[in-house]
């Protein structure tokens, strides 16, 4: 660490870089994308216990004597594997943006 | 056991000692040393993590957990599984980008005050602490069961074995060990459930109407409640699941282990695959166990269920099968043991020697006899906690280390990232608010008093009610992190870099090339 804090001024001027409408524009686009995923993730997460803890209706049959609550927590599983999917190919995208903004800002 | 049964089990061990000798060929710098030199492809970090990932509390415990409890056993499944959505969205790529070798030098690539890596180094000593002995405590049982040697010797073989993965092989060693230990124990896991399946006719929804009545609890064991009565403790403890992955020093490691925050994410996606098969694998071995080695049988081996997944394997595979799994449990934990002495290891030897004490003034060759010596010490002085530690229950040590790593370590790496006005006073109050709330939390806790004599820690009635104390710790963590950061008087800015800078590298992953 102390060789950073020794490093002195770096000659790149990442105060001017985050200021520039192309970082700004992807910091944008990634928050957009990632915060309903989060947000949703976060809430069927939590709302499992809440449901099991506080009311019955996951306790009802689903399929023979699997009941709610199985699907739910089969559902869980269901949306690791989907949200990983599609972030794996959204993250694809912005690695195009940062070799962009890496080309354009830094490497002049 | 039987000759067949000494030899699969021999076997697998001569294996991952042939991988720790070649790759201690490998191993020069301290670059190899901690992070296999960076070197690992995404399917093999993929793997590596899901070895990680899958310890004794994973394929023992949760295997046990189900058997005895059913669904309640299966709400770890769900949360360790989920809290890989937490690690790739929110932390996998802004850490590979910040970091080097651990944790305290991705907070530490902010803050350079020693203070910030120093509690971050007791962080990460804490956790690696806890989980150690959980998993040295569960492989003493193990040897136990399986040779019929005293606890106390079965922890001394294990901690010797340990220690000669990580001393001569490193990390190429302990990563090589991890997915060859993944993948066996995918095999065994597989090769398990398709026996249950087939005894319950393949008729997946059949199995469920079968578990109403193969256990004591009845249709009640199909259902939430079995344990977790109250739910805010049950809150708690899931809490404490999804967010912890995302603070545990030794998965953390891993990410540096690859060249880049690409090959970073797409080991997150292989281990994602991998493990939430196994997790879904896991309702088949304790339905299995449940059914067919039966609660009672299960209860008087180990009263934990530890010892369910390879029971199970004896009742339907006979000797073969059973020490096979039990040559793959063993192998899991020394694997997993490893991986977290040198990531303890590392916090000593590179955090706190290399970079408190040093300055970061010190050769290849310093670090890697450092991080050796600080790996002896760190196994040694588990080694003399577990040996005293027989009675303690492995599924609540663990649990344990991932409250501390969601309350002390996930709200600094979150505002590290992606907090402007966060500082190094702030780090250092959230850091250690997270810890010691959640330590203090569980000494007055049912986990350690309990009213029945011998039943835990000490006798009496616990004041507070949870066994774990996230929904508090971590709430602690942040208020502690917002608390210091506007209440601090002096300023550490000549050691602070530029959030502009942080915010630019961690997006990007750009580097400049004095770094």
């Amino acid at each position: 660490m102390s060789k950073q804090a020794t490093r002195g001024k770096s000659t790149i001027d990442y105060e001017k870089i985050v200021e520039t409408e192309d970082f700004k524009a992807l910091i944008k686009r990634k928050k957009n994308f990632s915060r309903p995923y989060v947000i949703f993730f976060f809430a069927a997460y939590f709302i499992l216990p809440l449901l099991t803890g506080y009311t019955k209706i996951l306790e009802t049959r689903a399929i023979g004597y699997m009941t709610w609550t199985w699907v739910y927590a089969f559902s869980m599983f269901i949306m690791v594997w989907v949200f990983t999917s599609i972030y794996m190919n959204k993250a694809k995208h912005f690695d195009t943006d940062v070799d962009n903004i890496i080309e354009k800002n830094v490497l002049k | 056991m039987d000759f067949i049964s000494y030899l699969i089990f021999f076997a697998v061990i001569a294996l991952t000692l042939y991988i720790t000798w070649w790759a201690a060929k490998q191993t020069t710098t301290a670059s190899d040393f901690y992070t296999a030199g960076g070197s690992l492809t995404g399917w093999q970090n993929g793997l590596a993590i899901a070895g990680d990932y899958l310890s004794a509390a994973s394929f023992l415990g949760i295997a046990g957990a189900i058997s005895l409890n059913g669904f309640d056993g299966f709400y770890y499944s769900i949360g360790w599984l989920t809290a890989y959505l937490v690690v790739l969205f929110l932390i996998a790529e802004p850490l590979r980008n910040l970091g080097k070798f651990t944790m305290a030098d991705m907070i530490g690539a902010r803050f350079g005050a020693k203070k910030v890596r120093g509690a971050a180094a007791l962080n990460t000593i804490t956790i690696v602490m806890f989980y150690m002995l959980a998993q040295l405590v569960g492989a003493g049982a193990l040897i136990k069961l399986l040779f019929g040697i005293p606890y106390n010797a079965s922890v001394l073989i294990v901690g010797t074995m340990m220690l000669i993965y990580v001393l001569f092989g490193g990390m190429t060693a302990t990563s090589w060990v991890q997915i060859i230990k993944a993948l066996l124990l995918m095999a065994g896991t597989i090769i398990i459930s398709f026996l249950v399946l087939m005894k319950f006719n393949f008729n997946f929804i059949g199995m469920f109407d079968a578990m109403r009545t193969a256990t004591p609890h009845g249709e009640a064991y199909l259902h939430s409640g079995v344990v977790y009565k109250d739910t805010i403790g049950l809150i708690s403890v899931l809490l404490a699941l999804v967010l912890g992955t995302a603070g545990l020093p030794h998965i953390l490691m891993r990410f540096f282990t690859v060249k880049d925050a690409k090959t970073a994410r797409s080991s997150v996606i292989y281990s994602v695959w991998i493990i939430g098969l196994f997790y879904v694998l896991t309702i088949f071995l304790g339905f299995g166990a449940a059914k067919f080695v039966g609660a009672d049988a299960i209860i008087a081996e180990n009263a934990a269920g530890n010892m369910a997944a390879p029971m199970l394997a004896g009742v339907l595979g006979g000797n073969a099968l059973e020490s096979f799994v039990a040559a793959v449990a063993f192998a899991t934990i020394l694997a997993v043991v490893a991986g977290l002495v040198l990531s303890g290891a590392s916090a000593i030897a590179h955090d706190l020697y290399g970079q408190v004490i040093k300055n970061g003034n010190v050769t290849e060759k310093q670090q890697v006899n450092a991080a050796r010596w600080a790996s002896i010490g760190i196994g040694v002085f588990s080694i003399i906690l577990a040996l005293g530690a027989e009675k303690l229950n492995v599924a609540f040590l663990v649990s344990l280390a991932f409250c501390i790593a969601a309350s002390a370590n996930v709200p600094t790496i979150l505002m590290t990232i992606y907090w402007k006005r966060f500082n190094t006073t702030g780090a250092v109050t959230s850091m250690l608010s997270g810890l010691i709330v959640a330590l203090v939390l569980v000494a007055m806790s049912p986990s350690v008093w309990n009213p029945v004599e011998g039943a835990a820690l000490f006798t009496g009635e616990p004041i507070f009610p949870y066994a774990l104390p996230t929904i508090f710790s971590v709430p602690a963590g942040f208020i502690g992190a917002w608390l210091g950061t506007v209440l601090s008087a002096k300023r550490h800015e000549e050691l602070e870099v530029s959030y502009a800078e942080v915010r630019f590298k961690a997006e990007t992953g750009y580097k400049e090339l004095d770094n």
